[in-house]
């Protein structure tokens, strides 16, 4: 390679893009405080074992909930100022349950239902209860029968032969399965934004230009860049994880250098993507709507914050080949089923295939000036 | 002495070339020689295709049909050799805003395997001393103006392009910049093309000046011939006092009339060897019974050379 002729060059842009970088504040808090502060959040969210909370709406025709819930043999507090009830019900094994009930009126309970702060209405009518709700949602379901339990004072009770046993195995708290996801996202992230918005950019800002029409070797301009973005990940990501490990105790069951092998395939696989996103557009918002237009699918298909199992069946396989998926995916089967590298092998080579194919096509059609 | 222009070798050669975009013919056919230690400007109004002409010449933009050979070689196959004799400042670079001043030309300096030394005399060259540890971004127009230029100077070039390397600068800012650019004709071997709006700047920098308009010369020459300072041509700008019967096409058939405002009672005229010819205007005037109330002469300057090639003002 031509690098080894002048290494003052790809040394000064190096040194030059890294500066450029970490002079900008926007840089650390979207690369390093920002996925800190969601895995903080959404780990606190669904990891520690609080109450589980439901509300639901009461549609009486009294406009009052007080004869159909003072019967209750457990704990009735009206909650200040509103006629609302809360009841607690305790359960060692699943955890405790607080049902909230308040009074609607049929309009005020859909609009609730809608905005998704119940999931459940209970209609009295002539002395008898309906239970309206969405049956495909699951959680509805749980809490109706939590509730309908509760009024025929019957309990969720294990049959004899049958036991619960809540599991405390490491890696099976939402936690762990996030964090391998936030990795995977800040990988493409920090790829597309950074060095795709950022070539963009430089071609609108007409620097690259400027920089071609002197004896500088094109492929040091996008070596840099990349090399720059590499190194500023895999620090993110190290942080990322030195913070979930001490605030979580998130641990890598797996095998290290299988992980490293697949980090350094996914910044491939979004390197070259960003590479071909940018290679002709000067224009930043064209750039900012393709680059949008590629994050956020992959975000919402490639299980980053929940399984895409819940995707219809059909739809899995495909899913499985995109690359944000398969780097997910790789970086989980590391950090929480302890994979080895045999495992890695495939999904890391198609990485890369992504990765050499956008990057080739990128450059044959790149815009230099 | 006549001005004579063909002492030194060409060093850029335009032939023929033409550039057209999606619904522009930005460049006509145009060709251009230019010689070594000549400073050329390039004179015309927004749109003339002075940017397309000379990023061609840079090998940014390439020619539809024609051919550009620099120091005898065409770009194909030369880039490299061609980028280390030739520097540049392009219309507007925005350089990285958070690199100091110093390090943008370190950075530059390296792709000339140039070090700090180099960059040392830049800085001293531009007069950026004090604001060698500054942010890009919080340098004034004519100090990045500045920083443009010595980029462009770094690997000490054969020939120098700048694209506008003045607008939008003060004119203290600008004389700045036209100091650098002196001393450069003065202790180098540089030849410079230049763009600019400006006659001043043409005039004061360049010995050849080529006027262009829609994609097209309207006229080149050594500044001295073009402005016919030899024959001692005058520009005459007289009002007179209004006459009773105002008849429309007074001065139809006057010599050496440029312009009349027939509402201001206003006239220019260009009158060759004024020394001699200003007679004749003044009888002619006096034949027609008019009574001159103001009239002076001053040199002719590239505005009116512009003015009478194209009817517009270059600033337009
Ligand atoms: N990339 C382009 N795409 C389309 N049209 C262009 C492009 N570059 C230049 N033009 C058009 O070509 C013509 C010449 O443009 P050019 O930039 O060369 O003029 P200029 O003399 O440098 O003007 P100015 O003094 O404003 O810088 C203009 O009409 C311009 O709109
Ligand atoms: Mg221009």
């Amino acid at each position: 390679m031509n690098s080894l002729l002048h290494p003052g060059q790809l040394r000064q842009l190096i040194l030059a893009y890294s500066k450029e970088l970490l002079r900008e504040p926007g840089v650390l808090f979207w690369g390093i405080v920002f996925p800190i502060l969601m895995s903080l959040g959404l780990g606190i969210a669904f990891t520690k074992t609080q109450d589980i909370e439901r509300s639901i709406a009461i549609v009486s025709p009294a406009g009052s909930v007080t004869g159909f819930l003072s019967g209750m043999g457990e704990k009735l507090d009206p909650e200040d100022g509103e006629e609302a009830y809360k009841i607690r019900l305790r359960d060692e094994n699943l955890g405790n349950t607080t049902l909230f009930f308040t009074p609607m009126t049929w309009d005020e309970a859909i609009a609730s239902l809608k905005r998704g702060t119940i999931g459940l209405i209970l209609e009295e009518k002539n002395g008898d209860k309906i239970y309206h709700f969405d049956p495909s949602n699951t959680d509805a379901q749980l809490t109706y029968m939590k509730v309908s339990a509760l009024f025929n004072s019957r309990k969720i009770e294990t049959a004899s032969g049958e036991e619960i046993q809540p599991l405390t195995l490491r890696g099976t708290r939402y936690i762990d399965f996030l964090i391998p996801g936030l990795i995977a996202m800040n990988v493409m992230t920090s790829c597309l934004w950074g060095l795709g918005y950022g070539v963009i950019d430089k071609r609108s800002k007409k620097l690259m230009r400027r920089m071609v029409a002197t004896p500088m070797k094109k492929s040091h301009f996008l070596f840099s860049l990349i090399t720059v973005r590499f190194m500023m990940n895999l620090v993110e990501s190290v942080l990322l994880f030195i913070f979930a490990w001490i605030v979580f105790d998130v641990v890598i069951q797996g095998n290290i250098p299988a992980l490293i092998l697949v980090f350094l395939a996914g910044n491939l696989a979004f390197s070259g993507l960003a590479v071909f996103i940018s290679s002709r557009t000067a224009n930043t918002e064209i750039g900012n709507g393709l680059i949008n237009a590629i994050v956020f699918p992959l975000m919402v298909l490639s299980g980053i914050f929940f399984s895409y199992h819940n995707f219809p069946g059909w739809s899995i396989p495909y899913i499985q080949k995109l690359p944000l998926t398969l780097l997910t995916d790789g970086i989980r089967s590391i950090f929480i089923e302890g994979a080895s590298l045999n495992t890695i092998l495939f999904p890391s080579f198609l990485l890369v295939l992504t990765g050499l194919f956008f990057f080739t096509i990128g450059l044959k059609i790149f815009r230099w000036y | 002495m006549k001005p004579n222009r063909h002492q030194n070798p060409v060093v850029v050669e335009v032939k023929g070339v033409h550039k057209s975009f999606k619904q522009v013919h930005a460049v006509q056919g145009i060709d251009l020689n230019i010689h070594e230690r000549e400073f050329v400007a390039l004179l015309g109004p927004n749109g003339a295709g002075k940017t397309t002409l000379v990023e061609m010449i840079e090998g940014i933009q390439h020619p539809d049909k024609g051919e550009i050979r620099i120091l005898g070689k065409k770009w194909d196959g030369h880039a490299d050799d061609l980028h280390r004799k030739i520097g540049l400042s392009l219309q507007e670079t925005r350089f990285i805003d958070k690199l100091r001043v110093s390090e943008i030309l370190r950075l530059f300096a390296s792709f000339y395997s140039l070090g700090q030394e180099r960059v040392n005399q830049i800085i001293d060259l531009i007069g950026l001393q004090d604001k060698r540890r500054a942010y890009v971004v919080n340098l004034s127009g004519g100090q990045r103006q500045r920083l443009a230029l010595g980029i462009a100077l770094l690997n000490r070039p054969s020939i120098l392009l700048l694209d506008e390397p003045t607008t939008g600068l003060d004119p203290n800012a600008r004389r700045e910049i036209w100091a650098i650019l002196h001393r450069l004709k003065v202790e180098e071997q540089t030849s410079l093309i230049l763009t600019t709006h400006y006659m001043e700047e043409a005039e004061k920098l360049c010995d050849y000046i080529v006027i262009m308009d829609e994609g097209k010369i309207l006229r080149e020459g050594m500044k001295e011939i073009l402005l016919n300072d030899q024959e001692n041509e005058k520009i005459v700008e007289f009002t007179i006092e209004e006459p009773d019967d105002v008849k429309s096409g007074f001065f139809d058939d006057a010599p050496y009339m440029v312009s009349w405002d027939e509402k201001k009672m206003t006239g220019k005229a260009k009158i060759p060897k004024i020394e001699k010819n200003m007679h004749a205007f003044l009888q002619y005037i006096a034949s027609r019974n008019l009574n001159i109330r103001t009239l002076e002469w001053r040199r002719q300057t590239l505005d009116d050379l512009f003015t009478s090639l194209t009817g517009r003002h270059l600033d337009e």
